[in-house]
């Protein structure tokens, strides 16, 4: 980054000096000069793909019903209006709970299930270990519709007792994203090599205490990276619940959007809904930001490395 | 795989315990039912037609795969120009797709400097907002009397209000861009960013200039993010079935997915079999370039390290 910078601004005079044919008949430009188009273009990108989402946003404060015309500032449709706000409006209010309720339950399963998985996955070789591996890599990358559609099957037709509903939705989501700790916590493994895993078993550690005393320690930032992305998954997840929810106790935030605004307006009440589905995950992903800052601190590794972890990319 | 391995015996059962639960779920809830697709499309049907599953693969029938049949060759057929759009929709989705998100990734990975930790939040911040709730803020300027038509006619470029979300191809169209972008951008992101800058500087002292370094060095060097990044976008593309049912809601856009979706919540059980079906096919079609990017991915993360 920075250092680029400086190395490209040494390299101009040289670059310049080393003149080609081309250099010669062109009139001299600066070859490192700033690429001002792609930064237009850059910015219009940025512009197009979140503008939209901040006039959402703002108009969920809208004093009136309209989504193009702002009729002053007003708390209205959050917890003001009697009948149509978030507060008031008990399948508005159910979707938050039902999104909340998810996010805990699922992240609290999925985290410890993951870890545990890639730790024994990664240290038990074999055909099990490793036709199990490709398993869960595969259901990383399958369209989540037709695991969605496995998933609607099993429980319509097979574990009938478990039927459609939270029950069904927590387990098919656990299912979905235990992919992400066992993935990221198996990454951190091969970075942080088997040198202290060896010292402690020499110095006579059990498997277990060099599991808990050692590898918890130094997987830490990986385990709370990868809680972070299962819960604002949970959030932001929509197929699977769409597919397997029953009723409107156990409709989440985002299927209730759909449901609602399909084929119409679904009115400001689904802005508020979504903003606070919006506020929801930057807290998350502000919390994950700043921890995994702190938790990975006097290590060396940078402030983009963190927000490219954070966002679930090992960039 | 590297160092010595030690005390296996009596540790293995210690690792294999560790893993045990992690196996047992994935059993339970990822290969149960992927056998169930197969128990419901291999199924035979009631009376009443409802499909009925099998578990024994030996008494499996053909019915629900003539009835699939039937939807995209019989007399009847609806499924063929679904598909054909589909394709269509996704091909023109993810080249309009690559064609904005290369650029910018190619600003940020290369031009951004000391403002890079800013422009990469802004790369990042859709992650953290819904899908829904980006869909619904298309909708909010895409309607007659939304924003969009607003800038256009004072623009004088159309003379009335256009109906946007009564089931134009090129609102879906976009609206997947718009809603697979991201992805796409980070991956293109993260592959240029790894490209050495020694080799572009390379080009540059051998006398190439901008144009040429760029199609010479750093063009064929992301070929890998380029591929990756499209099949991380087209896959769940082909899935999707919420963008055109919110910014359209017409059968005249459905998609894919959108027959699968009917058949299982809509037709009240009755062609959940044929669902199962085409779920299966929609499998068999995408497993290779599955596979493909679980190795691809695998290799470059080895290579990183």
């Amino acid at each position: 980054m920075t250092s680029t910078a400086t190395r490209s601004s040494a390299r101009a005079g040289e670059t310049r000096t080393a003149g080609t044919m081309l250099g010669k008949l062109l009139p001299r430009r600066n070859p490192w000069r700033h690429a001002w188009f792609l930064e237009g273009f850059t910015w219009l990108y940025l512009i197009w793909s979140l503008l939209p989402v901040a006039l959402a946003v703002l108009f969920s404060f809208n004093n009136g019903r309209s989504q193009s015309v702002w009729q002053g500032f007003s708390w209205r449709w959050y917890y003001q209006d009697p009948v149509n706000s978030v507060l008031h409006n008990p399948d508005l209010h159910a979707a938050v709970v039902q999104t909340l309720r998810l996010s805990v339950y699922v992240t609290l399963i999925t985290v410890p299930l993951g870890v545990a998985f890639a730790l024994g996955i990664n240290r038990w070789r074999g055909p099990v270990a490793s036709s199990f591996n490709f398993v869960m890599i595969l259901s990383f990358v399958i369209p989540e519709l037709i695991f969605g559609v496995a998933m609607f099957f099993v429980f319509t037709r097979l574990f009938t007792t478990v039927g459609l509903g939270s029950l069904a939705e927590v387990l098919a989501l656990v299912t979905w994203n235990v992919s992400w700790p066992a993935l990221i916590v198996q990454a951190r493994l091969v970075t942080i090599g088997r040198h202290y895993e060896e010292a402690a078993a020499d110095l006579g550690a059990t498997p277990w205490q060099v599991t808990y005393r050692v590898m918890m320690r130094l997987l830490t930032p990986a385990i709370f990276a990868s809680a972070v992305l299962v819960f604002s998954g949970v959030i932001d997840d929509f197929v699977l619940v769409d597919l397997l929810s029953s009723n409107s106790s156990n409709t989440p935030m985002s299927v209730y959007i759909y449901s609602q605004q399909r084929g119409g307006n679904g009115g400001p009440a689904l802005n508020a809904l979504g903003t606070i589905m919006l506020v929801m995950s930057f807290v998350v992903a502000i919390i994950g930001y700043i921890g995994y800052r702190w938790l990975t601190r006097g290590e060396r590794g940078s402030r983009l490395e963190a927000l490219t972890t954070i966002a679930g990319s090992e960039g | 795989m590297t160092g010595p391995s030690r005390g296996p015996g009596q540790h293995r059962l210690f690792w294999a315990a560790l893993a045990a639960p992690g196996i047992i779920w994935l059993a339970l809830l990822f290969i149960v039912p992927f056998y169930a697709i197969l128990a419901i499309a291999g199924g035979q049907l009631d009376l009443f037609g409802n499909p009925v599953a099998v578990w024994n693969p030996l008494h499996w029938s053909s019915a629900n795969f003539t009835g699939a049949w039937h939807d995209v060759a019989g007399a009847s057929a609806f499924v063929g120009p679904i598909l054909l759009r589909t394709v269509l929709y996704v091909a023109l989705a993810s080249l309009i797709s690559l064609l904005i998100a290369y650029p910018a990734a190619y600003f940020v990975a290369r031009f951004a400097g000391r403002r890079k930790a800013l422009f990469l939040i802004l790369l990042i911040a859709p992650f953290w907002i819904s899908y829904m709730m980006r869909m619904l803020a298309w909708i909010d300027l895409l309607q007659t009397s939304g924003y969009v038509n607003k800038v256009l006619s004072s623009l004088h470029l159309i003379s009335q209000p256009v109906d946007w979300l009564g089931g134009m191809w090129i609102t879906v169209v976009l609206g997947l861009v718009y809603g697979y972008i991201p992805y796409l951008i980070l991956v293109l992101y993260a592959g240029l960013d790894r490209i050495d800058q020694a080799l572009i500087e390379a080009g540059r002292d051998l006398g190439l200039g901008r144009v040429r370094t760029f199609l010479r060095v750093t063009l064929p060097m992301s070929r890998q993010p380029i591929l990756t990044g499209m099949l991380i976008t087209v896959l769940p593309m082909l899935g999707d079935y919420f963008t055109n049912q919110l910014l359209s809601g017409t059968t005249g856009t459905a998609m894919f997915g959108n027959v699968i979706d009917d058949q299982l919540t809509s037709s009240g059980g009755v062609l959940a079999g044929q669902g199962a079906v085409f779920s299966l096919l929609f499998l068999l079609v995408l497993i290779a370039p599955m596979i493909y990017y679980v190795v691809a991915t695998n290799r470059s993360s080895r290579g990183a390290t």
